[in-house]
């Protein structure tokens, strides 16, 4: 019984973090329907994404071809579709490891404190202070370009960003006669961290993950821009947009549809984590 | 403040050493011989142990690697492995393109964003608000290769305003160079321009909330000179440390511009070394791009340091 009220405690509090900032709700909104099409691919893509057809080559938006067709006379849409589900998988994936390995670090970093945290922090920093893009260009240039290198180096660059964030909070916490209760109470260090520490800074970990998918995607999109993704013929969005912009002067619509979607995504994602931000604050919260 | 400007240079040396470190060994994992890069697959067994010798790739890794840390302390980032030439004169051929570029980007970034930001601020939940709120979202969202591609095609390709190549070649005048930026430094200038817009909307947000702000209003000062000799002067403190910040990120997204606007500079050397799996090359790079980040931090810091006298007593 008092599980179940916590859930629907938790469920509420939800709704209402929603509620306060409509932004969220469409960030939200979009990115299901963006997660429908990357799952329902199969089904709604018209075309094959890979097959050529150098009779239909780069033709223009029709009927037929409702985006138009690539320098190899495949159908833009269909690859779009496609590239959508690599986009996705990649960026939740890469976050998803991130945020974990990420979390757990930082947690312990701020629980032990001593040489340990200066340790990890003193790395955080280091790689902090390599242009994100520029470490994942090195990182997939030395393991080879492929989905799991990817995601391994996306992951990589952002593991000290969620290793920042969980600390701050976790030194808080430790210090807060709550957490002295259950250590007095001879709980262990796990438990406190997994059961009275996290929760705390789940919200504040939901809103980074938003916005670095943001960027993972957009950072995939680079690599696979630059030539370091996933490689041809696999449909991917920046692959395309690479792809594309050689007849970006015959055919603007190769390069510039594929754009649109690396947008778009990117966009409800930043959107979503924009507005749960906004209505986690405690300080924006009494003004609306 | 020269305390102060000590402690911030020592607290650099450590984590650029790290970051030549890192950067090192990364470079040491790649697969692929050096030796076999620069004799090409069919070389002899014999030359390629007599040129792995002449580089020093013979010797232990720890040897190796004071050797390159020896090499970077006199400035010298060593030889390309494909070129025949120093790997400073490369940089050095094309580190004034990329200079440029984002010290343009920046430019156009706070001279729009600042007043953006303000406006934003100052009207704030009003239609003017909403839509820069929701555009720099948008900003935000864009990967810089897009944008580019997008700024090439409405004012190159169908207005014809601008060259679709900017490539200032360096034979041209000055003023034809700087035309040849405008575009690309729009592009780059777009990101710096969102940050910008959203941290001096916030922070100036916070600073009118402040006490001596209601002071300055009951006392029945106008609204402007509350907001440009109260307001302004504190609350653009912060923006300060947010250009610092994301220029790391302009400079990597600096890459991407170059290639699409086909401009010479870092971003387009480090593909060429991709390509040619020429590691010397992008090690050198990487240690370039590590110390302008780490000088710009440094640069940042002192700037904040002096500007805010709190900083400093800390």
């Amino acid at each position: 019984m008092k599980k179940i009220d916590h859930f629907r405690y938790l469920a509420g509090e939800t709704l209402l973090v929603f509620n306060r900032n409509k932004t969220s709700w469409v960030g939200l909104v979009l990115l299901v329907i963006i997660l429908l099409v990357a799952v329902l691919a199969p089904v709604i893509a018209p075309y094959n994404p890979v097959e050529q057809n150098i009779i239909q080559r780069l033709q223009p938006p029709s009927s037929q071809f409702w985006l138009g067709t690539d320098y190899y006379g495949r159908d833009v849409l269909s690859r779009i579709v496609w590239g959508s589900r690599i986009s996705f998988v990649i960026g939740v994936a890469s976050v998803g490891i991130a945020m974990f390995f990420g979390t757990i670090l930082g947690a312990l970093a701020g629980y032990k404190g001593g040489m340990f945290d200066s340790f990890l922090m003193g790395l955080s920093d280091v790689m902090m202070s390599i242009p994100t893009l520029l470490m994942g260009l090195l990182i997939v240039a030395i393991l080879g370009p492929s989905q799991l290198n990817l995601t391994i180096a996306l992951a990589l660059t952002m593991i000290p960003r969620f290793a920042r964030i969980a600390r701050a909070p976790t030194i808080t916490a430790k210090n807060q006669v709550y957490v002295q209760a259950c250590r007095s109470m001879g709980f262990s260090d796990i438990r406190i961290l997994v059961v009275h520490i996290f929760p705390n800074i789940l919200g504040e970990l939901i809103v980074m993950a938003s916005m670095w998918m943001a960027t993972a995607v957009r950072m995939e999109a680079g690599l696979s821009f630059i030539g370091l993704g996933v490689k041809p013929p696999i449909a991917t969005l920046g692959g395309m947009i690479r792809e594309g912009f050689k007849d970006i002067l015959t055919a603007p619509w190769a390069s510039v549809y594929p754009g649109l979607a690396i947008l778009l995504i990117v966009f409800a994602a930043n959107l979503l984590g924009d507005g749960l931000r906004d209505a986690l604050d405690p300080k924006l919260r009494n003004e609306r | 403040m020269l305390q102060y400007i000590i402690k911030r240079l020592l607290f650099a040396i450590p984590i650029l050493l790290a970051v030549v470190t890192i950067v090192f060994f990364v470079v040491r994992a790649a697969p692929g011989d050096p030796a076999q890069v620069i004799l090409g697959d069919s070389a002899s067994q014999e030359s390629l142990t007599a040129l792995r010798a002449e580089l020093g790739l013979d010797r232990p890794m720890i040897v190796q690697y004071a050797n390159f840390l020896f090499s970077i302390v006199r400035g010298n980032l060593g030889y390309s492995l494909i070129r025949n030439q120093s790997i400073n004169s490369i940089v050095a051929e094309v580190l004034p393109f990329t200079i440029e570029l984002t010290v343009a980007g920046v430019l156009v970034g706070v001279i729009i964003g600042i007043p953006l930001g303000v406006l934003s601020a100052v009207f704030r939940n009003s239609t003017a608000d909403y839509v820069t709120r929701v555009g720099s979202l948008l900003g935000l969202s864009f990967p810089a290769f897009y944008s580019g591609i997008l700024l090439l095609l409405a004012f190159a390709v169908y207005l014809h305003w601008f060259p679709v190549i900017s490539d200032p070649g360096g034979t041209g005048s000055f003023g034809e160079r700087m035309y040849m930026l405008v575009l690309p430094a729009m592009n780059l200038g777009l990101l710096m321009m969102v940050y910008v817009t959203r941290s001096s909307r916030s922070s100036l947000l916070e600073t009118l909330g402040e006490d001596y702000i209601r002071t300055a209003k009951a006392k029945g000062l106008p609204g402007y000179i509350i907001l440009y000799k109260h307001a302004l002067k504190n609350a653009l403190i912060p923006v300060i440390t947010i250009v610092g910040l994301y220029l790391g990120v302009l400079v990597g997204n600096s890459v991407l511009t170059e290639i699409v606007f086909n401009r010479p500079g870092l971003g387009k050397l480090i593909l060429s070394a991709l390509d040619e799996r020429d590691y010397n090359l992008l090690q050198g790079l990487m240690v370039i791009y590590a110390l302008v980040i780490v000088l710009v931090n440094l640069i940042t810091d002192l700037t904040y340091g002096m500007v805010d006298p709190r900083i400093r007593k800390q």
